[in-house]
């Protein structure tokens, strides 16, 4: 499954899924096929030897066969807590896009907010929709130090949000996410995906 | 400790594969002149003599070993016709992309580099640096490569769809691409840079496998170095760089910039005189360094890469972030002297 992933090979990657996986239970398939493929895959872009390109095909294709399998919306799907993911402050939105797929391929719904929201509008909108857990990607350096102020407004009035922070400026400096306060850095998105896991059972929906 | 070299005579001497009198640094500042001159980011980049005079201070207070003409990546996107975001500690970002579908692609002009007004204020910049410079400092200029401006023109997601679902689109927007390329590096050289920085992230294997680096980034590379009338140096803003030495050894270019996640010892070994390395000291985490981190970061960095020449001290993105303060970078440009003095003391 892994080597279909890395070299974009959907039919095979389907196939697989196909053969290997009952159509009444596909969250077993999950977790013993598509969840370790994407790990591994995530694990080796952490070492270095696999490149982003391919842990974003990745993310897709396995998006697309889950979402056969379970679609949008399916009363299967772990739809809570509420989870919201946000790029804030710029318009670089493949780490969110990577991560979205791996949840989705992991049986998860997370809301959307987009690009370019500045942390005003994210704390506003993350307190209104109630969101349990938050996602915040940035690419940019002074995008990650104002994920803080968000954090920070959020905690105020929900003080028992969780947010996971990731992309570049968390990866090269692995302390960063503390200082802004978050709960956990995801240093890819298989990981945030165990993360999510591990929260969603703690939080309150 | 007395120099006994210009900062060109020991940059090229490294770039010779051979030992100058120090290691050179290559302190990569842009937005600390508007601090020098106490104004805001916006205002210190919108007139080519305030990035001059900031340069000018710069370069001294730090001991660099180079001017560097470089604005902000998004100014080519201005170029193009996108918009610049401007923020108050950070560096002017891309708005949205100006290619909102794949199909745009073929109606896309090309800017013509003579008529792009934005551009106008960097070229006044290289002129004015050139001025002070006078032989003794080496100029970089910058250029994004066709290769990698996609990502601020359409975005990273569409643009790694393009590249693997729509290889004939993907193939006229690198010939628009390269043609502007070469075109604003050669401007950039004609008003007076030395050499010309090519910005090349999606290259780097964290970014791309290098077998479709080798069918693409690289055949982008090779054509495009070509045709820039002068030195080249291939800088991977962050991204790994090991397991394409060779192949950016073909690509014409003459420098390596590493990531901070490679042992930069290793990446010398692996170039083998055949490219200078340039990095890698880790330009996020340096904003919360001490003086004495700093120090010992460069003096690490300098026992690992020094030895023999063929290595320039630098941080590992090609741009130090606003918030690095003061106290770290007059450190390092301390430190280069204290432990890059040649012959180095490598006990």
């Amino acid at each position: 499954m892994e080597q279909a992933l890395l070299s974009v090979d959907r039919v095979k990657a389907g196939r697989i899924v196909k053969e290997s996986c009952s159509a009444s239970s596909p969250f077993t398939c999950l977790e013993t096929l598509v969840v370790p493929a994407l790990e591994e895959i995530g694990r080796r872009w952490e070492n270095g030897d696999v490149a982003l390109s391919q842990v974003y095909m990745s993310g897709r294709i396995c998006e697309e066969i889950v979402d056969a399998m379970l679609p949008p919306g399916d009363p299967r799907r772990v739809d809570q807590p509420k989870m919201a993911i946000a790029v804030l402050e710029d318009h670089h939105g493949l780490g969110k896009r990577i991560v979205i797929s791996v949840l989705r391929a992991g049986g998860y719904e997370v809301t959307d907010y987009g690009l370019g929201i500045s942390a005003d509008d994210l704390a506003k909108k993350a307190i209104s929709d109630n969101v349990r857990i938050l996602l915040i990607s940035s690419l940019m350096l002074p995008a990650a130090l104002h994920a803080k102020d968000a954090i920070a407004q959020i905690r105020k009035v929900r003080p028992d949000t969780r947010v996971i922070v990731g992309g570049a400026p968390f990866n090269f400096d692995t302390n960063l996410w503390k200082e802004v306060g978050a709960d956990a850095m995801g240093k890819t998105a298989s990981d945030t995906l165990a993360l999510v896991r591990g929260m969603a059972a703690e939080v309150q929906p | 400790m007395t120099d006994s070299m210009t900062p060109l005579e020991r940059t090229l001497t490294a770039i010779g594969q051979k030992e100058p009198d120090r290691v050179p640094l290559f302190l990569l500042t842009t937005m600390h002149g508007a601090k020098e001159l106490n104004m805001s980011i916006r205002e210190y980049f919108s007139k080519a003599e305030h990035v001059v005079r900031g340069q000018e201070i710069l370069q001294k207070k730090y001991e660099s070993d180079c001017y560097y003409g470089f604005f902000y990546a998004s100014a080519e996107v201005e170029a193009w016709g996108g918009d610049v975001v401007y923020i108050g500690d950070g560096p002017p970002n891309a708005g949205r992309p100006i290619i909102t579908s794949p199909h745009d692609i073929p109606s896309i002009d090309v800017p013509e580099v003579a008529s792009c007004k934005n551009l106008e204020k960097i070229t006044g910049c290289l002129k004015g640096l050139a001025e002070k410079s006078a032989g003794t400092i080496p100029i970089v200029g910058v250029v994004m490569s066709p290769f990698s401006v996609p990502v601020m023109q359409m975005g990273f997601e569409q643009y790694l769809d393009l590249m693997q679902y729509e290889p004939d689109l993907f193939w006229q927007l690198m010939k628009k691409n390269q043609q502007f390329c070469a075109d604003w590096a050669n401007t950039q050289l004609e008003a007076g840079a030395n050499a010309i920085c090519y910005f090349d992230p999606v290259s780097s294997p964290t970014c791309i496998p290098p077998d479709l680096y080798r069918k693409t980034g690289m055949v982008v590379a090779k054509e495009t170095i070509a045709r820039i009338k002068g030195p080249t140096a291939t800088h991977l803003a962050s991204g790994r760089s090991m397991a394409i030495i060779d192949d950016l050894a073909t690509t014409g270019t003459a420098i390596v910039g590493t990531s901070a996640l490679e042992d930069i010892g290793e990446v010398k070994k692996a170039c083998n005189r055949r490219l200078t390395v340039l990095g890698n000291l880790n330009a996020i985490e340096m904003r919360r360094w001490t003086p004495a981190i700093a120090e010992a970061k460069v003096k690490e960095t300098i026992a690992r890469a020094g030895p023999g020449g063929g290595f320039i001290l630098s941080d590992n993105h090609g741009e130090i972030p606003w918030q690095v303060p003061d106290s770290v970078l007059l450190a390092i440009g301390r430190a280069v002297k204290k432990y890059g003095t040649y012959p180095l003391d490598t006990k």
